[in-house]
């Protein structure tokens, strides 16, 4: 199917997105890489008057260290995290979810900013950002500003981007040696997660002393289990132990409930996969 | 032998894995898709389609859709006389069968969600959308009728209230009345008295399913040219053609209807859909050509669904392992209308419960129902995966309850390979088969008890993943089908083929047929054939196919008929070549026609060295010069093929999986499979076959379901929510053969395209309640999806209600829970 | 109305498209490249599928204007010379298309695939290709396909093999 009319711009810089979202108004819409967008308009699930197209922006894509964080243009793409070195080295996680997000094709295309700024609770990034908490740069009118993760996710498909804004890049601090895992659920390969537990793990001696935490589509917005964290560091990465700690995943997660899965059903996957994945994360 | 044996004669084609001529195009991208058509002045169609199942029309409002720039015209259904059309269905199962009017465009009241409404014309399809989308409807909603059980009570909501009931047809087949063995009522009545008897009752549930093929449906209209030309993504293009005719009232000779390449079909596309005669009546009230191209949502939405079906069943048996008697009652879901041949679909099912077991009673009665849910008709085995879901589960239930193994007790009761041909309870005579050849090699293959240990050890040690094996050993009818059994079955048409052969000046061989391939290898299949039967090489025969202009004679491709019925016609037009020949040579080699004889493509003087072979024959007719007296100098043939009876292809499958008891997930541990499907003209293509059924019947097992919320919405409305399977989700088959040529046609073929999705379904359901049935587990509706096999253990171990206090006489668990319960998080009350 | 110039197929196009054109329909409808094509609305079904610079994407999920300045590269650019791109050779060989509507997006994902990763085992092929639907096959086949061309692809194979995989095989490279 066609999408409906719209115009289009292709600013190639942050300064000019952002003129154009003023110039666009309540109509305009940011283009990433546009594998969720694309399929929403041909659909015509929603029909913006004005596509801005980020794919100009140079600034927005790539990735670089800068002293304890690594620094990912909002606008580098999956494929290109999936593949990196330095995030290999300092933020696994990241790029162990990245890994599973949709197809090869997709990865191509679409972006690391775009979809964390589309915060589908089903998607697959935003529990491991929430989990290393990720910085967000989001610039707009009046400059830049930056979000802390726990503050980024706000509701289904609802980020702290503001009217005018958009996001930049993404700032994960290092997790240098630490273990990573995303364990993600779903019906076939190219269905959306019903539940995934993103976990990285720092293991010294056998014993977990750090541990990080994040769940996908359990709620409307990525979650952390803070119970379970806690609950593991000191503990030895035994199986018994894991599981035990895992038995806390679903405190404070609201999921839904749908064809795929009732929410006792996400409840459940939520601590058997949190054990897999930090003892995957661990081992 | 003779001496005039020609040492270079080529080793015979049949058998051979030959490579695809098909394939050249298709890989290179020069592709003849029905989309890719574009005509000078060509318009675009776009159907404007009901949000609501049940709803009265109030009023429609085309002004601001006609305002867009670039739309040509907008009708309703009135403005076409779209309302007043009866698309056809074929098949009257009953004398006193409903027939709804199916009208190409809803006039007053709409029945499902998606039915057309309006459709607006523009000079691009993304015009006509923009369009489509203003177009004001004014409905006024009807309550939906969704359960096809609730339909059928008094007091129901009536989809048709013209008609007074929202039942289709009930068809009965009982083998006491038939004469065909005892009455089921008395040897049920019996078994339950009889303490050397059990009765084992089940209630199954046959998910809605849509075909998905791949190329969405297409049609372009071109009425200028002397004969109206529709180009159609349809496997039926002769039907089509009749159908148009009879259903508008157009002179068949006045219509040429072409399938190019068709990207598959699976039964989806034996249709006349709403789409081709809009697409039709709009192209002549324009003048233009017109073309329509569904999009995938609208595709699942709707093109014609499948299965959709429950299934009461009632077996007794033996303690000992004797089947003797099954009863069987269906309720199949119509949908809101009748398509092309909806209604016979579950009967042919009527013929396969019995599948290859000797039973002594049986009966089948099937009612058919209508709802506000798309319709349902042909999809990849069309009754019989019904059926054999059916007897192949209940097989193993049988089993359990007295103790047996499965496939001892299935050995119990099959046909045994010395007993064929044999006449079964529904009055088939199944002419070969040896179930024990394809089980013993299944088994080899499988390492049957190998993997029996391995669950055994599993068990043992409390696994998180247990092991499941599941048996299915089926049978189908293929080859639709002898015409005068479609007659008895009140089917509206004949089950022949016909083929055509002509030969060229230059000795090539042009062979015109009347199936319709969409993905099957016919092109080249059918050359293997034509070359050995004439002689010619492979390369010097092509096949045309799919343009009534030239293949003007057909019944088209669906139940595996192309090879048991169309290469048969082929063979037969080809000896018809032979013999037109024979005189000619005869005169060309100065000898008597009693002297010659017929090989390798070539006729000799038995006991001489001299011959002529078919090709020269060919430049010698064209040109004419010198032929006998008294015949016509030509040695094209036309045939066509009334087989005698169906074929009866037959196989062994095993499926080991592996249930995640902690979350649910199954997948796929080992798949073998041993089908006999008679001689194998190309074993290239009937692995290719098996491994694509398999995948389809797999897919209903684990993944797929049109899924329907409580207003009649489809939830399964694109890609993403009907979930088939990826390449990440299968494994490779170990895929082989066992053949007993069938007798009842001269390749002894049987045919092979809809076996791997009828046998593979049990098979995999089998296996995955073998891997939890030690928890408890009894029955789990399809797709055994993650959330339901989890929510089965739940139950089992008394998380939420006692699955395992079923009563073995009773109805089995898992009942009950539909789609909308599920989608409403509703996990109260047992299995989903 | 936007300009776009676009190389595909070792062409250089120019054209004034509507912003809303998916690439597959400017490929399909203006340039006349039928031999790609669409067989869904949600980037699932992958028959879309061709390269732009050097990469797999699907191209119903890209707009024509976001191919502008960009090379694309269809199942019709393929073939050298007249002869086959070893994968194409591979599906042929190993029965690996039936209706052969797929085909095109399976063809392009699996060049891309190897590109990637020359020698991917079972499990790799099979999540490489996860992006593309097929309905006839079961897949089975597909994957000895690309089996099959990994092995000819391969350093070290036959040098006409290598010439034709060269210029295309260049999947995120």
């Amino acid at each position: 199917m066609i999408p409906a009319q719209f115009d289009y711009v292709r600013p190639t810089t942050v300064e000019e997105a952002v003129q154009a979202l003023r110039d666009g108004g309540d109509d305009a819409k940011l283009l990433a890489g546009g594998q969720s967008l694309l399929p929403v308009l041909r659909l015509r699930m929603a029909d913006p008057s004005l596509i801005i197209d980020l794919g100009g922006i140079a600034e927005l894509k790539g990735l670089r260290e800068e002293g304890n964080e690594v620094v990912v243009g909002a606008m580098t793409s999956h494929h290109d995290v999936a593949r990196d070195d330095t995030l290999r080295q300092h933020v696994a996680l990241i790029q162990e979810a990245t890994k599973t997000v949709a197809d090869p094709q997709v990865r191509h295309r679409g972006t690391l900013g775009g979809a964390l700024a589309h915060a589908d609770p089903a998607g697959d990034l935003a529990a491991p950002a929430l989990a290393l908490d990720a910085q967000f740069v989001i610039a707009g009118p009046n400059g830049t500003r930056t979000v802390a993760a726990a503050d980024f996710f706000e509701d289904y498909f609802t980020t702290a981007i503001g009217e005018g804004e958009l996001l930049t890049e993404i700032r994960f601090p290092k997790f240098t040696g630490w273990g990573a895992r995303y364990e993600k659920f779903n019906r076939v390969a190219q269905a959306w997660s019903i539940v995934a537990v993103a976990a990285t793990v720092k293991v010294e001696g056998g014993t977990i002393s750090e541990a990080r935490i994040g769940l996908t589509n359990m709620a409307g917005t990525p979650v952390r289990a803070r119970a379970v964290e806690s609950a593991l560091v000191g503990q030895s990465a035994s199986e018994e132990n894991v599981r035990k700690a895992a038995q806390a995943a679903a405190e404070g997660t609201s999921p839904t409930a749908d064809a795929d899965a009732g929410s006792d059903y996400r409840e459940h996957l939520a601590r058997v996969l949190t054990g897999r994945a930090v003892l995957a994360a661990a081992g | 032998m003779t001496t005039t044996e020609n040492p270079s004669t080529p080793a015979p084609e049949i058998g051979r894995d030959r490579r695809r001529k098909e394939d050249r195009r298709l890989i290179t991208g020069r592709t003849r898709w029905v989309d890719n058509q574009a005509l000078t002045g060509l318009l675009h169609l776009s159907v404007v389609r009901s949000p609501f199942a049940h709803a009265n029309i109030k009023g429609i409002d085309t002004s601001a859709a006609k305002q867009v720039p670039g739309v040509v015209a907008v009708y309703s259904a009135a403005d076409i006389g779209a309302d007043q059309v009866q698309l056809p269905c074929a098949w009257p199962i009953t004398k006193d069968m409903k027939s709804p009017q199916r009208p190409a465009l809803a006039g007053s009241r709409v029945n499902f969600a998606g039915e057309g409404v309006a459709v607006v014309v523009a000079r691009s399809a993304a015009i006509a959308k923009d369009a489509a989308e203003l177009v004001e409807v004014d409905y006024e909603e009807l309550e939906p009728v969704l359960d096809m059980e609730e339909a059928l009570k008094d007091g129901a909501t009536l989809v048709h209230p013209e008609i007074g009931t929202n039942a289709n047809a009930q068809w009965v087949f009982d083998s006491g009345e038939a004469g065909s063995g005892g009455d089921v009522a008395e040897a049920l009545k019996k078994a339950e008295s009889d303490d050397d008897q059990i009765v084992v009752r089940r209630r199954f549930r046959q998910q809605r399913l849509v075909p998905v093929f791949m190329e969405p449906r297409s049609t372009v209209v071109d009425p200028n040219s002397e004969q109206l030309t529709m180009w159609s993504s349809t496997q039926v293009p002769h039907i089509l053609k009749t159908m148009l005719a009879l259903t508008l009232g157009l002179p068949e000779h006045k219509i040429r209807v072409i399938a190019p390449d068709v990207g598959g079909g699976f039964g989806g596309k034996i249709a006349v859909a709403p789409e081709e005669v809009l697409t039709l009546l709009v192209a002549r009230k324009l003048g233009k050509p017109v073309k329509w191209t569904e999009t995938r949502s609208e595709s699942l939405l709707t093109a014609h669904h499948g299965r959709d079906q429950v299934q009461e069943l009632a077996m007794s048996v033996t303690k000992d392992g004797q089947i003797t008697g099954l009863d069987v009652k269906l309720i199949a879901d119509m949908g809101a209308y009748l398509g092309l041949v909806g209604p016979g679909v579950p009967i042919l099912g009527a013929f396969m419960f019995n599948a290859i077991y000797k039973i002594p009673a049986y009966r089948f009665d099937c009612t058919n129902v209508f709802t506000t849910k798309t319709l349902t008709d042909a999809y990849r085995g069309a009754g019989r995966p019904e059926a054999t879901f059916g007897i192949e589960r209940l097989m193993d239930e049988a089993a359990l309850e007295l103790g047996m193994e499965p496939l001892e007790f299935r050995e119990k009761n099959w046909i045994k390979h010395e007993e064929f041909p044999y006449t079964t309870v529904s009055t088939l005579t199944y002419d070969t088969g040896n179930y024990e050849a394809a089980t013993e090699q299944a088994k080899q293959m499988f390492d049957y008890d190998g993997l029996r240990r391995e669950q055994q050890e599993r068990r043992r040690r409390g696994d998180v993943k247990q092991l499941g094996i599941g048996i299915s050993t089926f049978t189908e009818m293929c080859g639709l089908a002898p015409s005068r059994v479609l007659g008895s079955l009140d089917y509206g048409a004949g089950g022949w083929e016909t083929a055509s052969i002509r030969m060229q000046p230059t000795g090539k061989a042009e062979v015109v047929v009347g199936v319709s391939p969409h993905g099957q290898g016919h092109e080249t299949a059918f050359s293997q054939i034509v070359a050995d039967q004439l002689g010619v090489p492979f390369d010097d025969v092509e096949i045309l196919h799919g343009d009534t202009q030239s293949s003007y004679k057909g019944l088209d491709t669906y139940g595996s008929r192309s090879l048991a019925v169309g290469g048969i016609a082929v063979v037969k037009a080809a000896e018809k070549v032979i013999e037109k020949a024979k005189p000619i040579a005869a005169h060309m080699l100065e000898a008597s026609e009693g002297d010659l004889e017929f090989s390798g493509g070539k006729f000799t003087v038995k006991g001489t060295d001299k011959g002529v072979g078919i090709q020269d024959i060919a430049l010698a007719v064209f040109a004419a010069h010198d032929y006998p007296e008294g015949i016509e100098p030509d040695i094209d043939a036309h045939a066509t093929f009334d087989p005698e009876n169906f074929s009866f292809p037959h196989g062994t499958h095993l499926c080991a999986v592996e249930v995640d008891t902690e979350t649910g997930f199954v997948s796929l541990y080992k798949y073998v499979c041993v089908d006999d499907v008679g001689n194998v003209i190309n074993p290239l293509i009937v692995e290719g076959q098996v491994h694509g059924g398999l995948a389809q019947g797999i897919a209903q097992a684990l993944y797929e379901e049109a899924a329907y919320d409580d207003q009649g919405t489809l939830l399964s409305g694109t890609l993403v929510d009907y979930t088939l399977p990826t390449a990440a989700d299968l494994i490779s088959f170990d895929t082989a053969n066992t053949t007993t040529a069938s007798t009842t046609n001269p390749l002894g073929v049987k045919g092979v395209g809809e076996a791997g999705t009828i046998a593979s379904t049990p098979a995999v359901v089998n296996s995955v309640l073998d891997a939890i049935r030690h928890l408890g587990v009894k029955d789990i509706d399809m797709p055994t999806t993650p959330y339901r096999v989890w929510t089965a253990i739940q139950s089992a171990s008394g998380h939420a209600g006692r699955a395992d206090e079923a009563d073995v006489a009773s109805p089995g668990a898992g009942l009950g829970s539909t789609a909308s319960d599920i989608s409403k998080g509703d996990t109260q009350g047992g299995h989903l | 109305m936007a300009r776009i110039r676009t190389t595909v197929d070792g062409l250089v196009y120019e054209d004034d498209v509507e912003p809303r054109m998916l690439l597959v329909q400017y490929l399909r409808e203006r340039l006349g490249k039928t031999g790609t094509v669409i067989g869904c609305d949600t980037s699932n079904c992958g028959a879309c599928t061709v390269h732009l610079d050097g990469m797999s994407v699907k191209s119903c999920s890209v707009l024509a204007v976001q191919a502008n300045g960009a090379e694309v590269l269809t199942i019709e650019g393929l073939e050298r010379d007249g002869q086959l791109h070893p994968m194409q050779q591979a599906f042929h060989d190993n029965h690996a298309l039936q209706c052969g509507y797929c085909t095109p997006g399976m063809i392009m994902q699996s060049i891309d695939l190897l590109g990637d990763n020359p020698d991917p085992s079972e499990h790799e092929i099979r999540e490489g290709i996860e992006g593309n639907l097929c309905r006839c096959t079961g897949y089975q086949n597909i994957v000895r396909a690309v089996q099959d061309a990994a092995s000819k692809m391969k350093p070290g194979a036959s040098a006409t093999q290598q010439s034709s995989a060269q210029p295309v095989a260049g999947g995120g490279a």
